[in-house]
């Protein structure tokens, strides 16, 4: 029983962190309407500029820049691409992410270096045994992991009440409904757009410092956005609860996958286990298992 | 002035049902397959053929089968590297393990087989839709992507991982050298890209079309959406995979499943978008624009004089290409093809201003 449950705690810490990188595309899809496949990019630079600016400066301060610079890319978005590109269908919003995000791989390396910087949160790095009572040898946790999953709970507390209990918040939801009905109440649709991007902008940078702890600052730090995507498909895009629990799903059964049945089938699955996980979800549930049920009738 | 169609009687129905039904139209494709060739292999040397030529034709094929998928029927993939996959995997093992069989009768099966994995990855699209169904589609890329570079089966046991084409031969003829080889490619494409061209003004194209414009009322005016859906998924793998063959034989020689990982499937999506969704035409702009443009953007520093390191250098490239990317979509959202269509309808006047 012990190694069962290292395994699945292993893989709800893998899955925390999924879930933060997903809550970065929920927000933007929820307001925007936009599949932002940027928000991988979004987290390396984040991470990037927050590595740099930690080795000259204290690291609040770092933070504090870090954050400034997300906001600026934030608006650097809107006003370039977002805004001209009002109105124009899904996949070509979808697509002009990828510019971005093809802009983001090659200014963020180039102003701060590509390399692989360490960064260094202080979180305890020793693996500890724990429960040893209850079972044969106990159960090998990380501490790292559970501050982790720690800060993400924090961070969607935040967000929730942002969304529930600020104007901003409600702003944001109108939008998400209808942008044409939140427009004509006199909500400004560029500012609000800015202030979500900024949102998941701050995301990305609290996702790359975490993953950058774990892993360091690199560019493979990309990738996860495409680890992150299944989980955003398994929760539906519209849906902050869906993004947490999707990456649960994830990341335990990528784990459970991995340790049981990766041996038989000759290892390297967590490349897809997690797409056809949720490929199989949304054969039956089509719009993910917290989505919005679209009705459709003639 | 130049393009009227002012005096172009039809007085057949063969005419008016025609391929192309405007004369200048009909010039212009004669003179561009004269050019393609005749003028080409006469004019172009060997870097030429290998680096833009081949890579540009078998990507167009390549594209047009996506956007057969995506433009035509709406149905959009992110798994079109993969399908390519299985066509290079899939002629590899038929040429290795029956080396009698005609190097045709091999494209066409291989072709075959990637159809019928198209299908079973096309399965979903009945039930999802949309960005939904993008990255259900992303499944079928990262599976196929592990399956070909972890089962040793399918790469022969070859302990690199890499496999090697035999030379190509079709007809007791080598074709081996860049110009023959461009001949082999350039025949294959025209051929398909008039297959293209046809099916979408045949009831099966009209079907995509009408399932792509809206699903529900397509429905009702009798199109099975099942058959719309799989057939336009079906199709468009035999043509990616018949590209990922051609791919594979004629341009790489060797190769691994990381020459067909998903950021070739991004790059053909890129070019069906940026070429103009549902647009045959569209599909070459845009395969000529994403080959071309990454070895113009490697020449500008050398150019401009400028010394960059080639980290640098790859760095700007990035960037630059998107910016471009943002540019073209901002600019045109229906893509090079609509340009194209628009610089019709001003010649058609000009220089008279009515």
């Amino acid at each position: 029983m012990g190694p069962f449950i290292e395994v699945v705690l292993g893989g709800l810490m893998a899955g925390v962190l999924y879930s933060l990188v997903a809550l970065g595309f929920v927000l933007i899809f929820k307001a925007s309407g936009v599949f932002n496949f940027a928000q991988g990019a979004m987290v390396l630079l984040a991470a990037l500029a927050f590595a740099r600016f930690s080795e000259v400066m204290p690291m609040p301060v770092a933070f504090v820049f870090a954050a400034l610079l997300m906001v600026a890319a934030a608006i650097a978005i809107e006003r370039m691409v977002l805004r001209h590109l009002v109105n124009q269908e899904g996949i070509i919003l979808f697509l002009a992410t990828f510019g971005i995000t093809y802009f983001i791989e090659g200014l963020g390396p180039w102003v701060f270096g590509d390399d692989i910087y360490r960064i260094d949160l202080g979180m305890p790095k020793e693996p500890k045994i724990i429960l040893e009572s209850m079972f044969d040898g106990g159960i090998l946790v990380n501490l790292e992991d559970f501050i982790a999953a720690g800060i993400a709970a924090a961070l969607v507390t935040f967000l929730a009440i942002f969304f529930q209990k600020t104007a901003t918040g409600r702003a944001l939801r109108a939008v998400a409904d209808d942008h044409q009905a939140a427009q004509s109440v006199g909500i400004p649709l560029n500012r609000i757009w800015v202030i979500v991007w900024s949102v998941s902008g701050f995301v990305a940078l609290v996702a790359g410092m975490i993953w950058g702890s774990k892993l360091g600052v690199q560019f493979a730090l990309v990738l996860i956005a495409l680890k992150a995507i299944p989980v955003v498909i398994l929760g539906g895009f519209t849906s902050v609860p869906g993004a947490i629990v999707g990456g649960l799903i994830i990341g335990v059964g990528e784990k459970i996958a991995e340790v049981y049945l990766g041996p038989i089938i000759g290892g390297g699955i967590e490349n897809w286990f997690a797409y056809v996980l949720a490929l199989g979800f949304l054969l039956f549930r089509p719009e993910g298992l917290f989505g919005e049920r679209r009705i459709e009738r003639v | 002035m130049f393009y009227r169609e002012n005096g172009q009687f039809k007085t057949s129905y063969e005419a008016d049902q025609a391929l192309f039904p405007i004369a200048q139209d009909r010039v212009f494709i004669v003179v561009l397959l004269l050019v393609a060739f005749v003028g080409i292999p006469l004019l172009a040397d060997e870097y030429l053929f290998r680096a833009i030529l081949i890579p540009f034709l078998i990507l167009s094929l390549a594209a047009v089968g996506l956007n057969l998928l995506v433009g035509y029927c709406g149905q959009i993939s992110l798994g079109t590297g993969g399908f390519m996959m299985v066509g290079a995997y899939a002629a590899y093992n038929l040429a290795v393990r029956a080396p009698d069989l005609n190097m045709l009768v091999v494209f066409i099966i291989a072709g075959l087989i990637t159809t019928v994995v198209g299908m079973i990855f096309g399965i979903p699209s009945l039930r999802i839709k949309g960005l939904y169904l993008a990255v259900a589609t992303l499944a079928a890329q990262f599976f196929l992507d592990w399956l070909f570079s972890r089962v040793n089966w399918f790469t022969n046991d070859s302990s690199s991982g890499s496999v090697s084409a035999p030379v190509l031969q079709v007809f007791g003829f080598k074709w081996e050298s860049p110009v023959e080889k461009y001949f082999f490619v350039l025949t294959v494409v025209v051929l398909f890209s008039l297959i293209a061209r046809n099916l979408v003004r045949s009831h099966i194209g009209r079907s995509w079309m009408a399932t792509r414009d809206m699903d529900v009322a397509a429905e009702i005016i009798g199109i099975r959406p099942v058959y719309a859906k799989l057939s336009a998924f079906a199709i468009s793998s035999f043509f990616v995979g018949i590209a990922g063959a051609l791919w594979a034989f004629v341009h790489l020689g060797s190769w691994e499943p990381l020459a067909f990982d998903v950021n070739r499937s991004f790059s053909l999506l890129f070019m069906v978008i940026i070429g103009g969704l549902g647009s045959i035409l569209g599909s070459f702009l845009g395969a000529a624009f994403i080959v071309i443009l990454p070895l113009l953007l490697n020449q500008v520093p050398l150019w401009l004089g400028l010394p960059m390191s080639t980290a640098t250098a790859a760095h700007f490239e990035a960037m630059i290409f998107g910016a471009l990317i943002i540019f073209f979509l901002i600019v045109e959202p229906h893509g090079l093809a609509r340009l194209w269509a628009i610089a019709k309808e001003k010649l058609r006047l000009w220089p008279f201003p009515h």
